[in-house]
């Protein structure tokens, strides 16, 4: 009995402790946490929609995203979050649609875990780059191996990483469709 | 004499983790991270000092409170020990170095069910004062994040296919590649048994003392 006790005791213990520790070390770094987390979407917003000087975030059904304004206040477009499958897993990426929605004005991926220096090339600058000046409708298309641009709604695929092309083309298309039914 | 002999002893603890037992190369522990984070030298380098911290911390406590603990609920107290220093770990890794923590992405989280941690824990702390746990801790974290750094520096070379932006060949993508761990660890592994191997007159001393 006196051992039963003493185990309950010793875990207990500990484990108050523990939680106690915990209970500080999170109410510290909360803040900066949030902080961290707020700089990482400016910085997305700001990519793809450079003039941007505030924004207002709105979440509607599964959407996410945030209406941007410059310092007149007069509205320059809007940010899309759009998350969806990869070649991998998950890929979680910004797109910018100016306010009359004719083009996009840029995209950023934020979060990819696609294969590196292939897949993961849809996160470099010279893939994300062909998205600025897109144009919004027809819908995105992409272009393959030796094909090359043609039309205002296409983008070139990477080389030996189609699928990851796709995907992205895909979750963009996907996300800004479900953006104009609830916008 | 005494604190001589004391003191040498401590160095030996020390020293034993950075070569003789090098948790990586020779103890083979933690091959989770040591795989899985390596494709880069700074990803290598701060997941071993993360594993470092929660190693001299759970170490120096579950030496400190040894003997309070009765044996059968000793692995679920050393559990809940290493989980509140990796929590601590994550959270300071999310609070201050956010490009970090999100490339590191669950390993730091996953340090809890490492067993290089719980394997101190079990085989050297749990039977020695704070003081030798502490420094045996120490020693086991620096083996382990420099065997990470190595590691991280080989396959980044490789990988990116420069070194330190001096010199630029074809980058061999199957290095950043999961495989490429297995290979560049394999291939470190024989090298340094083929150095034991050379000197194989010096004792090794065991990892924890045989009883």
């Amino acid at each position: 009995m006196n051992k039963i006790l003493r185990m309950i005791v010793v875990l207990t213990v500990i484990g108050i402790i523990s939680g106690a520790i915990l209970a500080l070390v999170y109410t510290w770094s909360l803040p900066k946490i949030v902080e961290n987390e707020t700089k990482a979407t400016d910085a997305a917003i700001f990519t793809v929609l450079p003039d941007t000087k505030t924004y207002k975030k709105v979440v509607a059904l599964d959407l996410t995203y945030y209406d941007c304004f410059d310092e007149s206040g007069a509205k320059v477009g809007t940010a899309i979050l759009c998350q969806g499958n990869g070649y991998q897993g998950a890929i979680t990426l910004m797109v910018g649609v100016n306010a009359d929605f004719t083009e996009f004005t840029g995209m950023t991926v934020l979060d990819q875990v696609e294969t590196p220096g292939l897949g993961a090339k849809i996160g470099s600058s010279d893939f994300e780059r062909q998205f600025n000046g897109l144009v919004t409708k027809p819908p995105i298309e992409y272009v393959t191996g030796g094909g090359t641009v043609h039309l205002p709604n296409e983008i070139q695929a990477i080389t030996g990483a189609t699928i990851s092309s796709a995907a992205v083309v895909n979750i963009i298309n996907k996300t800004v469709k479900e953006w104009l039914q609830i916008k | 004499m005494a604190t001589n002999k004391v003191k040498r002893t401590l160095f030996f603890e020390f020293t034993k983790g950075l070569w003789n037992e090098s948790p990586v190369f020779r103890q083979l522990l933690g091959m989770c991270p040591t795989l899985a984070v390596t494709t880069s030298a700074i990803n290598g380098f701060s997941m071993g000092l993360a594993t470092t911290f929660v190693l001299v911390c759970s170490s120096t406590i579950i030496s400190a409170i040894r003997k309070l603990i009765p044996s059968q609920v000793r692995i679920a107290s050393y559990v809940v020990i290493i989980a509140t220093f990796v929590t601590v770990a994550d959270l300071f890794l999310k609070a201050n170095f956010a490009d970090i923590s999100k490339a590191l992405g669950p390993f730091v989280p996953l340090i809890v069910v490492n067993c290089l941690i719980l394997g101190r824990a079990e085989a050297y702390a749990s039977r020695h004062s704070p003081l030798p746990a502490f420094v045996d801790a120490l020693g086991m974290g620096i083996g382990f994040t420099f065997a990470l750094l190595v590691l991280g520096t080989i396959r980044q070379i490789f990988g990116t296919g420069t070194v330190f932006g001096l010199i630029s060949f074809e980058p061999w993508v199957i290095m950043i590649l999961p495989a490429g761990a297995f290979i560049t660890l394999g291939f470190l592994i024989a090298l340094i048994n083929f150095l034991k191997q050379s000197t194989k007159k010096k004792e090794l001393a065991p990892a924890c003392e045989v009883k």
